[in-house]
């Protein structure tokens, strides 16, 4: 897969069946296929969520994922890896995240998977802003995410 | 010198600007040197650009203030990142 496709940021809405195919298939060496997808929660800090608005820096968050990845192949046997990030407006409970990795084994591929989610939600410029009855509020960066992505260190 | 300083999320709302194009006579050495010249803007820039939960990209990079900028330079500056 050419590293140029293995990130897609975009308003589009995205199938988690067609794209754990797509990759599936172009891991013919891959044992293991793991999947994370990141839905919108119904509620944030602020009250229920009527809808949520996410913005991004074009072009850099595209390089800083296809980064992310790259230290993921450096540090596990990584067959494949898929990166798909909505934004734009979304609904409760639409998907907002994808992230899919091949690997000839399950550890690497857990690992590899959950690195990039990590990094991702600590580095990718991208931000979320919450919607409902409350108004408008952007969403904080979570210590817990911070630490989290530490714990790769 | 010429620079594009970019804005985004909250910082974008509060300065009501998401692109700057600055051709300044003066050369801004580092990504500090312009921080400071944005701040001296006005109260609200003052208020917005303080503070440590301020990120600084250069060519869409992620710098420290003491980084050096070039003619040219494409510079971001955003709040804590919420993505995934």
């Amino acid at each position: 897969m050419s590293s140029a496709a293995r990130v897609l940021i975009g308003t589009e809405s995205f199938d988690v069946g067609v794209e754990s195919e797509k990759l599936r298939q172009q891991s013919q060496a891959a044992g293991a296929l793991v999947i994370f997808t990141g839905m919108v929660r119904g509620h944030g800090e602020g009250g229920a969520i009527s809808s949520m608005v996410l913005e991004h820096y074009p072009g850099m968050t595209e390089r800083l994922i296809e980064a992310i990845i790259q230290q993921a192949e450096q540090r596990w046997s990584v067959v494949s890896a898929r990166v798909i990030h909505r934004v734009g407006e979304l609904q409760p409970g639409e998907l907002i995240v994808f992230v899919g990795v091949t690997s000839a084994h399950r550890r690497d591929a857990f690992a590899a998977c959950e690195f990039i989610m990590d990094y991702l939600k600590t580095s990718a410029p991208l931000w979320k802003k919450e919607l409902g009855a409350f108004g408008e509020r952007w969403a904080e960066a979570r210590g817990s995410d911070i630490d989290a992505a530490k714990r790769w260190c | 010198m010429k620079l594009t300083v970019l804005f985004f999320a909250s910082l974008r709302e509060q300065l009501q600007t998401g692109q700057l194009l600055i051709d300044s006579a003066t050369v801004l050495p580092t990504v500090a040197s312009l921080l400071d010249a944005l701040r001296s803007k006005g109260t609200v820039w003052q208020q917005a650009l303080s503070g440590d939960r301020l990120i600084a990209a250069v060519n869409q990079t992620v710098v420290e203030p003491c980084h050096e900028l070039r003619d040219g330079d494409e510079v971001a500056f955003y709040p804590p990142v919420t993505g995934g």
